[in-house]
């Protein structure tokens, strides 16, 4: 047996989930390293949520092979629900219970729970303690169930689209909780179907379409490529495109689309910035409305799947 | 929001099975009682009931104190609201509302919340009994018998209503558990022998509901506390089939989701 260290916290190999006639999980394989951060990216339907609740224990897979934590969520599924947290989509309280209320007997569940009001205090749950789940605005119902997936000190936690709904400002405060669980050890698996949020968490993405893992690395490595990023300006019409192409690197293009109006592709990073404005500044051009757009996930999962992401 | 590394360092683990079960109880126990129309069902009906028909010559109630007819009754109809209308209602807005399935991903075992809910509902029955044991005292009512068939039978009933109500939360939609746990409730009222005697309906009418848990428990508990004998046969047999019956297809039936 290998040590925890080096452990994945989630294998997965040829996972297959029908309902019916319906196939959800296809033949899934994803591998999550302990102590980072995994972002299950892909459109409604891609079987995101099913692939979550087996490797919770609360699915039973038709075939594949699936460890969590070194168990088998099917035959040690109780043993492992006290090492994981878990937040789901929606729901999850009783109606009629207050927000505290919940907080406190999830922690009552565990062996040694984290400090319940402190824990409501950081995450703005300091002030609905006492609302009941029922008025508690979404925002609230989200860090609510944020709270409860981690209130346990589980050694990895399952985040089922944990920012939906949420203003930017309890956006940002969830980011943050997820930033120090990795800090501090904790194995995140989250899915999403925002691409800035994958991209800003996740040190691993696995893109899901129908049933499988279509694409999977670091961010990097699925945006590397570079055939979407583009730099544009305006300036004054007629400007030297083969001066300013000499200037910058080999593999950049130099097109002046419409008159006054300049298209760049390539690397686009800081360098090529700074070629671009320093060029303009030895012609006495005032480069305006400067805009980069870099290859993303998103473009990432258009290229592969030919379709939107929701 | 300051950063404080080492916060989240895990320390995984389940709490204790006695610990997680009586917290449970206690959680099922207040969101039991703070329904206000739970009130309703558990206590301010069975306690006007009793008062109304104890104090006014509505029904023929048959030889003895109208109190002494109408106490087990009402003891009964206290068993169903809580074990079967209560609890199926909850559970069945539990399931909707994803409660069951959070539980489900918890260290909490699926029978310990069972236990849970099972501990709940006994905890509501003792302070109904306490209370309408009190307001029948207080209206006169001399109870006889044996207070331990008393506490079987009332058993027997909550294992039957229970089964049926579970299994009834764990299939139906939750806006249908709600109207049927409501109706059944108003018939039962009318029509299973808690304020109007069995004798008082037809023939076939009446066998058919002798074979009901709500009547078998009302008349067994009329039997002891008001003849001071002990229950018939047949009153145990019928609670002992519902039982098994509800208990068990709930076991195979009950969807979580």
């Amino acid at each position: 047996m290998r040590s925890a260290g080096d452990q994945p916290a989630v294998e997965a190999v040829g996972l297959v989930k029908r309902y019916g006639e319906r196939i959800a999980v296809d033949g899934l394989d994803l591998t999550v390293p302990a102590h980072s951060v995994t972002a299950v990216l892909g459109p409604n339907g891609a079987g995101k949520t099913t692939t979550i609740e087996a490797c919770e224990g609360y699915r039973r897979v038709d075939a594949g092979r699936l460890r969590v934590l070194g168990l088998d969520p099917a035959v040690d599924g109780e043993k492992l629900r006290s090492r994981i947290g878990v937040m789901l989509q929606e729901g999850g309280v009783y109606p009629g219970a207050r927000a505290g209320e919940m907080l406190r007997h999830m922690a009552s569940l565990y062996a040694h729970p984290l400090d319940v009001d402190a824990l409501g205090e950081r995450l703005g749950l300091g002030s609905c303690g006492r609302t009941p789940y029922r008025r508690l605005s979404g925002g609230q119902r989200q860090r609510l169930a944020l709270a409860m997936a981690v209130v346990g000190r589980p050694e990895l936690v399952f985040l089922d689209e944990p920012t939906a709904g949420l203003d930017p400002q309890a956006r940002q405060a969830a980011w943050e909780l997820v930033r120090e669980l990795r800090a501090d050890g904790v194995t995140v698996v989250l899915s999403t179907h925002l691409m800035d949020e994958a991209e800003e968490l996740a040190d691993r993405v696995a893109i899901l379409d129908g049933g499988r893992v279509i694409a999977d690395g670091t961010p990097a490595e699925l945006c590397r490529g570079g055939a979407g990023d583009v730099l544009r300006f305006a300036g004054r019409p007629g400007l030297d495109l083969a001066s300013l192409r000499a200037a910058l690197p080999a593999d950049s293009e130099v097109s002046e689309p419409t008159p006054g109006s300049y298209r760049i592709t390539g690397d686009v990073g800081p360098r090529l910035l700074a070629t671009v404005t320093a060029w303009c500044a030895q012609h006495g051009v005032l480069a305006d409305r400067i805009t980069t757009r870099r290859h993303t996930l998103e473009d990432v999962f258009l290229e592969l799947t030919g379709r939107e992401l929701r | 929001m300051a950063t404080t590394t080492g916060h989240h360092s895990p320390a995984p683990g389940a709490a204790p099975y006695p610990r997680m079960i009586l917290a449970q109880t206690a959680l099922e126990t207040r969101m039991l009682l703070r329904h206000g129309e739970q009130l309703l069902l558990t206590v301010i009906i069975p306690t006007l009931l009793l008062v109304l028909f104890s104090t006014v010559d509505l029904i023929d109630t048959g030889p003895g104190e109208r109190v002494d007819f109408l106490t087990p009754g009402v003891l009964a109809l206290a068993v169903l609201s809580t074990a079967f209308t209560g609890q199926a209602i909850a559970t069945g807005y539990e399931r909707r509302y994803g409660v069951l399935k959070r539980l489900g991903v918890s260290p909490l075992p699926r029978w310990a919340l069972l236990l849970g809910k099972t501990g709940a509902v006994l905890v509501t029955l003792v302070l109904q009994t306490v209370l309408l044991v009190a307001v029948a005292l207080a209206l006169g009512w001399s109870p006889r018998g044996n207070p331990l068939a008393v506490v079987g039978l009332m058993l027997l009933g909550t294992a039957a209503l229970s089964g049926l109500g579970l299994l009834m939360a764990g299939t139906l939609r939750a806006e249908a558990t709600l109207a049927a746990a409501n109706l059944l409730f108003v018939l039962l009222v009318l029509f299973g022998g808690v304020v109007v005697p069995l004798e008082e309906y037809p023939g076939a009418l009446r066998t058919v509901l002798e074979l009901l848990p709500v009547p078998a428990l009302a008349e067994g508990l009329r039997e002891v506390l008001r003849e001071g004998g002990w229950p018939a046969l047949r009153d145990v047999a019928v609670l002992a089939g519902w039982s098994a019956a509800g208990l068990g297809l709930a076991a195979r039936f009950f969807r979580w989701e």
